[in-house]
This record gives C-alpha cells, sequence and structure tokens, in this order.
C-alpha cells in the first residue's frame, strides 16, 4: 500500500546527515581556519551541538511516551540522570563498590556500564509504569513529577547512604573518564560530537520504525480512545508501561553519554525545572513527530543562547528574570502559530503549499 | 442437548453463543438493570430496544467488560467472562462500536482497520526496533486483511482520509470495520444507525444484514424501530433496567408492556414501527 505523501523521512536523512558531517568535519580540520562559532557568529559551538545530540536521544523517547501514546511525562530528567549517575559511579566509584581496577579500566567497561544503565532504567521505568499508568491526565502527571522529585532527592541525598558517598551529595561526581573505543581516546570533542551523533540517528530510525509498527499504531490508539483500544484487545496498560519504559532507556542512555562528555555530574542538573525544560523542547519540536525531537532540542538551545548574550543589548542591566520572561514569550508565540510544533506544523504548511493533501 | 428458545417456539440444537444470567448493575443507590437475562443464539441477530436510560449501554459495557456486574454471570461460549479485562474478551471473539464513536484521532481510516486486527498480530516492540522477516511478513499480512475490509464495507476509497473528516454515518461504519478486523464471533452495535440520514441507513442495514452469512453473530441496539424490526429476528426489551419482553419481533410489536414503556417516547417512531 505506497501511501502517497511527502517523504519527510527520506528528505529528513538526507539533509540532516550530510549537515551533521558537514559541522563535524568542519570543526575537526577548521580548514583556512573556518570554524562553527565563526561561520554562524558565535551563535552555534561544537558544545551545543552535542547537547543538541543528546537532547535528541531523549526526546525521541519522550515524543513517543507524549506525542504518539499520549502519556504525560514530568520527570523524565530522572531518568537521565539516572543514566548519567549510574556510569559516574560505576567508572568512578568502582574502588568503593569492589569492582577489580583491572575491569574498571578496560575500555570496553564503561560501554558496558552504559548499556546496561539503560536496561535497568528501563526495567525500574516499567515496573513502576505498571501501576502509575493506570492513572489519566492530570494524576499521570503528577505522578511523575513525583518520581522526578524523589530520584532528584536520593541523588542528592547520597541514596540515603552517607558513608559510602556514592552519589557525592549536592556536589555530585567529578572525573568521570572519556570514552576511549579500543585504542582510540574519543576527545578532542568533535570525535564525541560524531559518537553522540551516530546515537541520535540511531534513536530517530530507532523512533520511526517504532512509530511505524504494529506497537506505535496500539500507542497511538491509546492516545485517541483507550476505550476503543482495548475493545479490540489492545493491552493498553502493557503498552504504556513499555514505551514508558522504552523512554526510560533512551533518557538513561543519552544520560550516560554526557556524564563521560561533561565528566562532571550534578543533581541539580536533573531536577524539575530539567524535566519541564524536556517538555518545552517536545512541543517546540512537535511532540508527535520523530524529527521534532532535533529541532525542538536545538531551536530551544539557540533561544536559551540568544537571550543571553543579547538581552542586554536590548534591555540593560537585563537580568535572569527578563530572560526567563522573554523565553516564556517565544514559546508562546510558537504555540500560538504552530500549536503542533515545528516540525508536525511546518510541515502541515509546506503540504499545503506544495497543493499536497493535507493529512 | 436441546436448549429451549427463549421465544417458546421450539428447542435449538445449538448451545447459545452468549448468555446473560440474572445479571444486574448498581451504580451507587441506582439499579442500572435488575436481574437481566438473556440469551444471544449463534447466527441471528438479536435486537435490544427500550427507552433512553433503559440500561442497553450499560449491558454492552458489562459484557465487554468495561464494567463488573454487581451480581449474575455473563458466559461466552459456555465460559464465564464477568472479571476478565475488555482486552482478553476482545480476545475471545467479542467486538464492539460505540454510541458515541469513538476513533483514534490523528489516525486514517486505513490505520483504524489496522489497529482493529491488533489481536492478529504478535510481532512486539523489538520486532519494531529490529523489523525482522517475520515481522514484515506479519506486516504485510495485517496490510492485506485490513484492505480486504476495507472493500468488504466500501470505504476504500476513503482509505487514506483522517477518519474524523468522515461523514458521520462512514465513521459509524469504519467503527463496525474496525470491529469485523478483530474477526469477532459477536458483534455488539451500540445505535449504529443515530444520526443517519435514509440513505446512510440503508447502507448500514445492507451491512448488518450480511454479517451473520460470515459467521457473525449480531447484538444490535437501535431506536430505530423501522431498522430494528427489519434486520432482527429476536428482540428483547428493556425498561429501567429490567426485561420486560423478548420475542420476534411481530409479537413485540403488539406486546401491551412494550407499548406502554413507549409511551411518551417519540410518538412517530413507535407508529411507523406499527405501519
Amino acid at each position: 500500500m505506497g501511501r502517497a505523501g511527502f517523504p519527510a523521512n527520506a528528505i529528513g536523512f538526507a539533509i540532516g546527515l550530510p549537515l551533521i558531517l558537514a559541522i563535524g568535519g568542519l570543526e575537526a580540520f577548521r580548514p583556512m581556519g573556518l570554524s562553527l562559532p565563526a561561520l554562524t557568529g558565535g551563535l552555534l559551538t561544537l558544545d551545543t551541538m552535542i547537547r543538541v545530540g543528546l537532547f535528541t536521544i531523549v526526546l525521541v523517547g519522550l515524543n513517543l511516551l507524549m506525542g504518539y501514546a499520549g502519556q504525560v511525562s514530568l520527570g523524565q530528567a530522572a531518568f537521565y540522570g539516572m543514566g548519567a549517575f549510574f556510569s559516574a559511579i560505576m567508572t568512578v566509584r568502582a574502588r568503593t563498590l569492589g569492582i577489580p581496577p583491572a575491569l574498571a579500566e578496560a575500555w570496553w567497561w564503561p560501554w558496558l556500564v552504559m548499556l546496561t544503565g539503560a536496561f535497568l532504567v528501563g526495567l525500574t521505568a516499567y515496573g513502576i509504569g505498571r501501576p502509575i499508568l493506570r492513572l489519566r491526565g492530570h494524576y499521570l502527571a503528577m505522578a511523575t513529577l513525583g518520581l522526578g522529585i524523589v530520584v532528584y532527592i536520593l541523588l542528592r541525598e547520597n541514596l540515603g547512604l552517607p558513608h559510602l558517598n556514592l552519589t557525592g551529595g549536592f556536589d555530585g561526581i567529578q572525573g568521570i573518564p572519556r570514552l576511549r573505543l579500543g585504542g582510540l581516546l574519543l576527545w578532542p570533542a568533535w570525535r564525541y560530537y560524531f559518537l553522540v551523533w551516530l546515537f541520535a540517528f540511531g534513536a530517530i530510525a530507532l523512533g520511526l520504525r517504532v512509530v511505524r509498527s504494529r506497537v506505535g499504531r496500539a500507542l497511538r490508539a491509546i492516545h485517541g480512545s483507550e476505550m476503543a483500544a482495548e475493545s479490540v484487545g489492545v493491552e493498553v496498560s502493557y503498552y504504556k508501561a513499555q514505551v514508558f519504559g522504552l523512554s526510560a532507556a533512551m533518557a538513561a542512555l543519552a544520560g550516560s553519554l554526557y556524564a563521560h562528555f561533561q565528566t562532571t555530574v550534578i543533581p541539580a542538573t536533573f531536577g524539575f525545572g530539567s524535566s519541564l525544560e524536556l517538555v518545552v523542547m517536545s512541543a517546540v519540536g512537535g511532540m508527535a513527530s520523530i524529527w521534532g525531537a532535533p529541532f525542538g532540542a536545538l531551536t530551544v538551545l539557540l533561544v536559551q543562547e540568544v537571550l543571553r548574550t543579547q538581552l542586554h543589548r536590548v534591555i540593560p542591566n537585563a537580568q535572569g528574570e527578563f530572560e526567563a520572561i522573554a523565553f516564556g514569550v517565544i514559546l508562546v508565540l510558537i504555540m500560538l502559530f504552530l500549536p503542533e510544533g515545528l516540525t508536525t506544523g511546518g510541515l502541515r504548511w509546506l503540504r499545503s503549499r506544495m497543493g499536497l493533501r493535507p493529512r | 442437548m436441546l436448549y429451549i428458545s427463549p421465544d417458546g417456539t421450539g428447542e435449538r440444537s445449538e448451545a447459545p453463543l452468549l448468555e446473560v444470567l440474572r445479571v444486574s448493575k448498581a451504580f451507587g443507590g441506582l439499579m442500572a438493570l435488575l436481574d437481566v437475562s438473556l440469551c444471544v443464539w449463534p447466527g441471528q441477530i438479536k435486537g435490544l430496544i427500550g427507552p433512553n436510560g433503559a440500561g442497553k449501554t450499560t449491558l454492552f459495557n458489562l459484557i465487554t467488560g468495561m464494567l463488573r456486574p454487581t451480581s449474575g454471570d455473563i458466559r461466552f461460549q459456555g465460559r464465564s467472562i464477568v472479571g476478565l479485562p475488555p482486552h482478553r474478551i476482545a480476545a475471545l471473539g467479542i467486538a464492539r462500536t460505540f454510541q458515541n464513536v469513538q476513533l483514534f484521532s490523528g489516525m486514517t481510516v486505513f490505520e483504524h482497520v489496522l489497529v482493529g486486527g491488533h489481536r492478529h498480530g504478535r510481532s512486539g516492540l523489538l520486532g519494531a526496533i529490529f523489523q525482522t522477516s517475520r515481522v514484515r511478513q506479519e506486516e504485510k499480512e495485517a496490510r492485506a486483511r485490513a484492505w480486504r475490509i476495507l472493500e468488504r464495507v466500501g470505504l476504500v476509497e476513503w482509505a487514506d482520509r483522517p477518519a474524523e473528516s468522515l461523514p458521520l454515518g462512514l465513521q459509524r461504519i469504519l467503527e463496525i470495520a474496525r470491529a469485523l478486523a478483530t474477526a469477532p464471533r459477536l458483534l455488539l452495535l451500540d445505535e449504529p444507525g443515530a444520526g443517519l440520514n435514509p440513505p446512510e441507513k440503508a447502507q448500514l442495514a445492507g451491512l448488518i444484514r450480511s454479517l451473520p452469512e460470515e459467521g457473525i453473530t449480531v447484538l444490535l441496539v437501535e431506536h430505530d424501530m423501522n431498522m430494528v424490526m427489519g434486520l432482527a429476528d429476536e428482540i428483547a426489551v428493556l425498561d429501567y433496567g429490567q426485561l420486560i419482553a423478548e420475542g420476534p419481533p411481530e409479537a413485540i410489536r403488539q406486546d401491551p408492556r412494550v407499548i406502554a414503556a413507549y409511551l411518551g417516547e417519540e410518538d412517530e417512531v413507535w407508529n411507523a414501527a406499527r405501519g
């Protein structure tokens, strides 16, 4: 059944992959002294692009959960933090945990930790999800909010085991090792950038496959009408918990990558504010779209960056509050004019301009 | 073993497909259903009528597991289904439509029918991610099956349209198509004719009439008396949560209890039915 339509996925990869490669190549070789910040007037740095990649991984999962299955999560940063701290603890605190140095210093150890962490966090979310995903609407949002706060406090309070000092409390963990691939150190930043975007495109490809599958259709059906989905045999609570687990595993994986990028993790990075920021990115990009993930992350990070560096030129003596207010105003404008987010709304606009049937 | 048919006209050699046995349902102090018993026999189109608030939709919700009876038993193919979750009951072969159309917003007509076929598939999240050949084969079969059902109900040309953009008459047919995609033994239709114009109703009636030939038994709630009388071979009447009459359409039409129950209801509907 070849569905005619706008080949958004093909175009996405055809433009996205070369663009990401070009940016990486530019930063790796700096031909004729050119660099990403120089070409973008200081707006874009490799650091920002790495963050966009990391958030893309989280947001693909979050969009599957919120945009497709219709289940709001206000605690997604907790899973991101769980992944980050799991990697940090298992590498930096290996001795406290009694892991033999021969193991902990092997190049593949952090990779194994990363995958194990994602798996365990996903499994945990699935287990928690079975009961809390029976809740609907605001109640579910409140439950995930609470979950995020509990995780944040556990990280800050050393998991309740102060004598081991596993999470490092407020100060977090420093000195997380950079990743290696055999003998190849994944640093300077452009090398790490390629790694992160490899995962980000993997996440996008995974999201697209899930959306188009039997499971993806079941998720969208649950979003549309739980009653009707049940009436045709869709086991609603099972699918909800599954996608919750998947989104948590993806967030945890991104968190691990973040830990090895930043080499320092503190609990404050993974609080409620970050969860909210993720929801904002998701909404700006377009919740019900996989491609919305990179666009949402890029847009929000860019707007924040512009406000941080430029706002004081417009309003002298502007403080942090002005940034927050301006940020809010911009979000309201985006949501007013493109309520489905940049990708879904933008594609609809393109389709109508090209005379294609709106879908 | 012989089964006494409820209208007393004879015996049946088959077991009933669905048995509702002394079922009651209370919402707080309100008895929505009181001691209701009825049977649906394989291959029949059974009508279920009654004034508004008589408990018809409640009975549907009990049969499909969306509500649990306060007392009594419901058996499908001889097996009690009380307490099973809705998706398990669907898997046993009971499908339904809804009085207020329940569409999956944002999904196309074709996708609705694909979701209807959900229970025939096995592939899960990992299958979706790794796209094994088995998964692709399953997807191909699911699409072919969904396409056949769209052809069967005459919605092919609408396949790619968002379901919400369909006129109400076609939305109701789509709900039936989605239910048919589960390959049910028993199909519960909750006022499929509500809000439809005469040509749409005629199309719908034709579709419903053809279902028993395919081995699908129908339990039909409908307000349009002409439609029920023309389709059903047996009708049960609910009033204030109680079964007040059951029998062939001709008998129901004359039944004084039924006429009394409908006094004050839309007269024209009832007169049309008698005329």
